[in-house]
């Protein structure tokens, strides 16, 4: 199974666990993933904000760079995933626009030929494309025991609602449970973590995250996992800061789920980039998994 | 009969919102039911929540609309358009009234357009940007007091090798900026 992959920027800085993690895994369940050459920032949500034409040009540019080997780019970040496929979607159902990101395009010497290419989210192609008997195959150290509150967050359910439910999405639980891991009752799982208003304004976001990281630890979980660079940003980089604005005390550990896959094939921790997030998931997965404390 | 306000084109406002929406027309079959205010984490923060946002609209009412913080508290979260009986494009409104505003210099009140601009500028710079790298240059270049504040959070981020100082730089960055020249020939904003 050949993709091509779309890093994207926050994977190569504060999201770097999830990169590592997801080439560690992929490895292992021989997807091959090989990174898209010289891609550029699919400009967030920051770029729609201000042109409309210029940002769609501006991420058409990496779906005209897919070769033609190729037929589906895979992204593991949510933002990236959904400025991708909206773009392509965007220029199959408007022909007036598709010519214009063409014209614009053509003055890097490229151009897209909308639909050619699939965009899909790695969750997707690891629940739909390699699927429960290839995963539950490869895991030697299962995840038993550990409670895993399952977070999806917004932009890859929403707005397509083509690869999970909008609203109660479950496919991150099926992987979780297939690395016999126990996924928690956890209905704020597609709620938003506020996005970039960590950066705007703070109190607005605090009490987004905030909600999120209370239902998590209602349901019981011992940590969250995540599908998107923002979202663990938000979740765990600002989780100090929301315990002081509240008086909370929340210690939610929160990681990739490839970290957690890479965890139940046996793959050494240092190399799923553990050690990265700000609230240590070390302590809980060692108290959690007796297995943990003999090896690495 | 009452007199419609116009922009300088002209056109009534309705009209022009939808102009710049791709399936903006559906803006004409709101019922008014109220599910996306329901359905929005940033309600509360709003000046005027979506339903009422798309009532002002209706109603012509340009300046109130364009001068509000509402399109801002928004985060493409996605939850109301998916929830909406009619099909409106609910979130790509937020953003085309986001564009609006800017263009006009109706955007007063808030930093959201000044985190855009810096994270296009790096984008455009580099190729490349990032999460906290452009916090940091935002705060630094707008608001020195909360980069101090945020000072512990860069902190254990840097130590954890997920912060950098500078994007990586695309090699055909060249060809980065022909297109994105090119789209803005092609009647995008600057
Ligand atoms: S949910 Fe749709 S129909 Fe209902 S008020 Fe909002 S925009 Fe109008
Ligand atoms: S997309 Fe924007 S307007 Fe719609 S619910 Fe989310 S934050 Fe509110």
């Amino acid at each position: 199974m050949k993709y091509a992959y779309y890093p994207g920027c926050s994977l190569e800085t504060s999201g770097a666990a999830y990169d590592v993690s997801t080439r560690a895994v992929a490895n292992l369940l021989n997807l091959h993933l090989v990174e898209l050459d010289d891609w550029n920032c699919c400009g967030a949500t920051e770029f729609f904000s201000q042109d409309e034409l210029t940002a769609s040009a501006v991420v058409a540019r990496n779906l005209a760079l897919v070769g033609p080997d190729f037929d589906q780019l895979v992204a593991p970040c949510t933002a990236c995933y959904l400025n991708l496929k909206k773009t392509d979607h965007l220029m199959r159902g408007d022909k007036k626009m598709s010519d214009k990101i063409n014209e614009a395009l053509a003055a890097g010497g490229l151009n897209h030929q909308a639909g050619r290419v699939q965009v899909r989210h790695l969750l997707d192609v690891i629940h739909a494309d390699v699927g429960e008997a290839a995963i539950r195959d490869k895991v030697v150290r299962p995840l038993n025991g550990l409670k895993v509150a399952c977070y999806y967050g917004c932009q890859m359910v929403r707005p397509f609602n083509d690869v999970d439910d909008s609203e109660q999405p479950t496919k991150l639980d099926d992987v979780l449970a297939w690395l016999e891991a126990e996924p928690t009752h956890f209905s704020a799982k597609a709620y938003c973590c506020g996005g970039h208003m960590t950066q705007i304004s703070e109190p607005q976001a605090f009490e987004l995250i905030r909600r999120i990281l209370q239902n998590a630890a209602d349901g019981g979980a011992d940590m969250i996992a995540c599908l998107c660079p923002m979202c663990q940003l938000n979740l765990d980089a600002y989780q100090s800061r929301v315990n002081r604005h509240f008086h909370a005390d929340f210690r939610m550990p929160v990681v990739y789920f490839t970290q957690l896959m890479g965890l139940a094939f046996g793959v050494e921790r240092k190399k799923l980039g553990f050690g990265k997030e700000i609230v240590a998931a070390g302590p809980v997965l060692e108290r959690k998994l007796r297995t943990l404390q003999q090896v690495g | 009969m009452i007199a419609m306000p116009t922009d300088q084109r002209g056109m009534a406002f309705l009209d022009e919102v939808i102009e710049e929406v791709p399936g903006g027309e559906r803006l004409l079959h709101c019922l008014q039911c109220g599910s996306c205010s329901g359905s929005c984490p940033n309600g509360p923060d709003m000046d005027y929540t979506p339903r009422s946002i798309f009532a002002l609209i209706a109603a012509g009412q340009r300046e109130k609309v364009l001068s509000s913080n509402t399109m801002w508290c928004c985060v493409s979260c996605y939850a109301c358009t998916t929830r909406c009986p009619q099909n409106i494009p609910i979130t790509d409104v937020m953003y085309a009234l986001k564009r609006i505003s800017l263009r006009e210099g109706m955007a007063t009140g808030t930093d959201a357009p000044a985190l855009a601009k810096t994270f296009t500028g790096l984008l455009e710079r580099y190729g490349r940007s990032f999460e906290l790298g452009l916090a940091s240059r935002y705060y630094l270049f707008n608001k020195p007091l909360s980069m101090l504040k945020m000072g512990p959070l860069g902190f254990s981020m840097f130590t954890r090798g997920r912060m950098s100082l500078t994007p990586t730089r695309i090699r055909q960055l060249d060809q980065l900026h022909a297109i994105i020249e090119k789209a803005r020939q092609l009647g995008g904003a600057t």
